[in-house]
């Protein structure tokens, strides 16, 4: 029987917060980019592979694992993935799907809190009349904390406090509050971003200038959707594929099991995970591929977008064009870019509010202001230094171990602990339960063999991603002698800080050796935090067994 | 646009929204489970 009284109000409730987990800043920002930088048009059909091979099938293993680990009461994923089996260590790989949403709410809430302070000043007309470079430097002074773009003392750690006490509120009004969230947001988030996608659609040409006169937004989607199929047969493309699907979904978080726990066990999973599944997918295919893109290339032409696109554009280059429809339409397509951003950008956050709050109430019988409070004051603590010393790489070290590593490693384990040790047999009839969709017999398949094939790849090929990613040419260089030449990008360079390390041995101005110096020093204390977090995690775990073995539950 | 990538975004596009829109409308139409009898075993 649930410990937890919480449940979720509706189904729409319920698939809305889902697809709200999984829509993010990601989905308008790095789905475009990936897409240009992979093969254009070409990209879609391994990203679309990948979607149906591996995205679908972790959507479904999540949801089931979730739900069943709800039948017993359990609301994250140590007690979720122990009751599907009962080897201790389970527990501790659980562990991944606390410790990454705190790690990762650390740091994004503090982009959401960027996408707050720039819808304010959207409407405040700050950008009016800036040219692109003070748009861009204006970034640069707000994530200064010692710096204030308005008269409040270090803007940018007020706002990203604010942004905490925010989640922190909704989520102490537990799952009705993120419930309530995602049915205002989502539907919100879509309507601003079809607003600003026929935009980008109808921009064409009217954009140019005397400084970009070939600026065309026409160019920016044919670059975007011209096949290039001659890039389907470079691993690198199918790799990047892989990797976006699975960041888009948000799998390999545990987010996804919290949210499935609270669903009766004879509701079903099936059909709400491929809506919920489908409707990132609407929101990354048609919405985010035309809006950055175009717009960008409409103003500023393709050869700056090539040159250029990437996660800062969000914010160092929107708003410069925004500009160029007048201070009424500028200020409404701010309020909405920035607002679909936020949107985006809280549903998530507070999704990764829930599997805490969810373990902390089972295990502590803690209630949902403590769980909400303590959530958020973890956050804080562990989120700071990602603040305050942003341009040292804290970061995007975070980025990287939380929000990248752990994500594929957690996913890689549950996906074998569900197909070959829980068991295909019962994991199916798992999924299948209460079902309102026949799930096609094939994903039988697909899920014991497919899915954990596919993502074994993703972790290879983070791990060893072979210089300027030339998979095939480094291949041949092992038959030759020559060994495996390791990317600075690689699992194994990033561990060894090889890449930084070049960079030293390279520099000779003084300052940048100092800067250098700093970096690396600030980089091994992110990954001391964010070992404290798991450890400290982990010992809750451990202190919760205890108490359930005392009390005969085990 | 060229041809191949107007077709290419075209039927990329339309099918995902499609899709979308279906799944969507499977949900919005499917009865709701009843509660499980408690006097049942289960």
């Amino acid at each position: 029987m649930s410990l937890s009284k919480d449940s979720w109000g509706t189904r729409i409730g319920l698939i809305l917060a889902m697809a709200g987990n999984a829509v993010g800043l990601g989905n308008f920002l790095r789905f475009p980019v990936q897409a240009v930088n992979n093969g254009g048009g070409a990209f879609i059909i391994p990203y679309i592979i990948c979607f149906l091979l591996m995205g679908i099938p972790l959507l479904w293993i999540e949801w089931a694992s979730g739900r069943f680990g709800g039948k017993s009461g359990h609301h994250s994923t140590p007690f979720i993935l122990n009751k599907m089996d009962k080897r201790a260590f389970w527990k501790y790989i659980g562990v991944f799907g606390i410790f990454t949403n705190i790690a990762v709410a650390g740091y994004y809430c503090y982009i959401e809190s960027w996408t707050m302070s720039y819808m304010i000043h959207s409407l405040a007309g700050t950008f009016d009349k800036m040219t692109q470079v003070q748009v861009a430097e204006f970034f640069n002074h707000y994530i200064d904390i010692s710096y204030s773009t308005t008269d409040i003392p270090f803007e940018a750690v007020f706002f990203y406090v604010l942004c905490i006490l925010l989640n922190t509120w909704i989520l102490s009004r537990g799952l009705k509050g993120v419930e309530t969230a995602a049915k205002i947001g989502m539907p919100l988030l879509i309507l601003f971003g079809l607003f600003l996608a026929l935009r980008g659609l109808t921009l064409g040409t009217s954009g140019a200038s005397a400084e970009y006169p070939d600026a065309n937004a026409w160019d920016g989607l044919n670059f975007l959707w011209t096949p290039q199929f001659d890039s389907l047969s470079n691993p690198k493309v199918w790799l990047a594929a892989a990797g976006q699907i699975f960041f888009t979904l948000s799998v390999g978080m545990g987010t996804i099991h919290c949210f499935a726990a609270y669903v009766k066990p004879k509701d079903d999973i099936a059909l709400n995970a491929v809506s919920a599944g489908f409707m990132n997918e609407f929101v990354e295919v048609v919405l985010g591929s035309l809006i950055v893109i175009p717009i960008a290339a409409g103003y500023l032409g393709l050869d700056w977008v090539k040159e250029n696109a990437g996660f800062g554009m969000a914010f160092q280059t929107m708003p410069f064009l925004f500009e160029k429809w007048g201070p009424i339409l500028s200020a409404i397509a701010g309020l909405m870019w920035f607002g679909l951003l936020f949107f985006a950008g809280i549903t998530s956050s507070l999704a990764m509010g829930t599997p805490w709050m969810g373990f902390m109430q089972d295990e502590f019988k803690w209630n949902r202001p403590q769980g909400a409070w303590s959530f958020g004051a973890l956050v804080l603590i562990f989120g700071l230094p990602t603040v305050l010393y942003y341009e040292y790489g804290i970061f995007d070290e975070y980025d990287y171990w939380a929000g990248t590593v752990s994500l594929v490693v957690f996913a890689l384990a549950e996906t074998i602990l569900f197909a070959w040790i829980f068991g295909i047999d019962k994991g199916w009839k798992e999924i299948n339960q209460g079902g309102d969709i026949n799930v096609p017999g094939v994903y039988r398949f697909i899920l014991k063999y497919i899915t954990p094939l596919l993502l074994f790849f993703v972790f290879m090929g983070s791990l060893v991603t072979p210089l300027n990613n030339e998979w095939v040419m480094t291949f041949q260089n092992l038959f030759t002698g020559e060994g495996w030449a390791l990317d600075n990008s690689s699992l194994i360079n990033q561990l060894t800080n090889t890449g930084l390390k070049q960079q030293l041995a390279d520099a000779t101005d003084a300052n940048q050796i100092d800067l250098l110096e700093q970096k690396i020093w600030y980089i091994n204390v992110a990954r001391v935090l964010l070992l404290i977090l798991f450890i400290f995690i982990s010992a809750m775990v451990y202190k919760a067994y205890q108490i359930r073995k005392k009390e005969g539950r085990i | 646009m060229n041809t191949s990538a107007l077709f290419l975004m075209i039927i990329t596009q339309l099918s995902v929204t499609l899709v979308t829109i279906y799944f969507f409308f499977r949900v919005l139409t499917s009865k709701p489970k009843k509660e499980p009898d408690p006097y049942s075993d289960e």
